[in-house]
């Protein structure tokens, strides 16, 4: 076990190693992986940014999809009760105009069944003058009786 | 393996020995035949197999990250960048919580020792006849390939790690507020050598500590190893006794060459980021 020069030796190859690997591997290996976990770190915030952004348009979509179903909703409503009330309008126009023909209809037989009565009544007038005529034989003056005559008609 | 005319004494000496080129002392510059002409040959030899076996899984480590360097794509990475990737981030990140400076020569010098460290220790699994038996057959006597069980590998990192820690204490305190903290604390001022013989054993204990850490562990890795294989040279009991305990070593070893390699990166930028720390109280 002897202490020789090779201690020394020794020493200079300890100093060019460690100075070969500083200036020969230690930039280039370094800056390989510096560069990859930059792009891996880059990598994992762009997919956190994409999923938190993703899970914004969710949130949009389900926002809007809600919204669009509300409007159809109402607009269905209001459809409805539209319809609804143009129904009971035609009914009920439909209802005044059959009440209004009817009351029409009503007026013209009332109309038609006055003046077949008056003419009713002016022919039996005229038939109990001519019968009285004929009872009596005699002209029963018409001017005469024509109260009388006009009492009878009307109590026809 | 011991062979008849080799002792266990021998063999072990043999397992435990480096590779010396150095200067005799008649002059003439050679590879000791022995464990004796290595020590005769002083502080000028040189350990030819640790240190090449050093250099060798440094430069392992230096162009396989470089290749990945080059190639590294910040697209999807392929299987082996995704595993040097790995390493760098996990040494990075620790480093980076300790030592939370401005200095980008920290965080590559970490991974840098973690790696050669773990390399080298990573020899200690080769059986330790393979590659001996083989340069042996080249002609070469001695080879140890766990350059981590070298003291001198482990302490002269070690001692790169103590100038650094001098340099940048100086470099961000400046010479007076390096000496000022050393002679400071613990005792109040006007125990001021008191402190300063304390703190100077404390910042020479860190290199210490540091390589003869590893060292120590690694070695005595190693020597068990070496022991074990003795029991191969022994009956069919103990040779299968052997194969398990061999296994069993070396799954343990696993761990240890990790966690050393670990502890001796960690350990380089706790001292760091102490020479770097100016705050007032500690």
């Amino acid at each position: 076990m002897n202490i020789n020069i090779t201690i020394l030796w020794s020493s200079i190859a300890f100093f060019i190693f460690t100075w070969s690997c500083w200036y020969f591997i230690w930039p280039p290996l370094v800056n390989a992986i510096r560069t990859r976990q930059q792009t891996i770190a880059d990598g994992i915030e762009n997919a956190e940014t994409a999923a938190r952004d993703l899970a914004q348009a969710e949130q949009q979509a389900d926002e809007i999809t809600k919204n669009a179903r509300q409007e159809a909703q109402t607009i269905l409503d209001q459809a409805r009760s539209q319809a609804s009330s143009m129904v009971e309008a035609a009914k009920s126009e439909a209802r005044e105009e059959g009440e209004r023909l009817k009351a029409a209809g009503v007026a013209e037989i009332e109309q038609e069944a006055n003046r077949i009565r008056e003419a009713l009544r002016s022919d039996v007038a005229a038939l109990a003058v001519q019968g009285a005529e004929k009872i009596l034989e005699s002209d029963i003056d018409g001017d005469k009786h024509r109260e009388m005559l006009d009492k009878l008609a009307a109590e026809l | 393996m011991a062979t008849g005319e080799v002792t266990s004494a021998e063999y072990i000496e043999h397992h435990l020995s480096n590779l010396t080129y150095g200067r005799m002392p008649d002059g003439t510059w050679q590879f000791a035949h022995n464990p004796a002409e290595a020590a005769e040959m002083g502080f000028w030899a040189i350990h030819v197999d640790s240190f090449a076996w050093s250099l060798g899984l440094g430069l392992v480590f230096l162009l396989t990250f470089g290749i990945v360097a080059r190639r590294a794509t910040s697209g999807v990475p392929g299987m082996f960048q995704c595993a040097i990737e790995m390493i760098v981030e996990m040494i990075e990140e620790i480093a980076r919580d300790i030592f939370t400076y401005k200095n980008d020569y920290i965080a590559p010098m970490a991974v840098t020792v973690f790696v050669w460290v773990f390399l080298m220790n990573l020899m200690d699994l080769v059986p330790v006849d393979w590659i001996p038996h083989l340069a042996t057959l080249l002609g070469i006597h001695y080879m140890r390939i766990v350059p981590t069980t070298d003291v001198n590998v482990t302490m002269g990192m070690a001692l790169f790690v103590f100038a650094m820690i001098l340099f940048f204490s100086v470099w961000k305190k400046g010479v007076g507020g390096f000496l000022a903290e050393l002679s400071f604390h613990p005792f109040p001022k006007f125990l001021a050598p008191l402190n300063f013989v304390l703190e100077a054993v404390t910042l020479l204990t860190k290199p210490l500590s540091l390589g003869l850490r590893l060292f120590g562990n690694l070695y005595a890795g190693e020597l068990i190893f070496v022991l074990i294989c003795l029991l191969f040279s022994g009956g069919i009991v103990l040779t299968l006794s052997g194969v398990v305990l061999q296994w069993a070593w070396a799954a343990f070893h696993v761990l240890i060459i990790t966690l050393q390699a670990f502890i001796f990166s960690i350990l380089t930028v706790v001292y760091m980021s102490q020479a770097y720390d100016t705050g007032e109280d500690h």
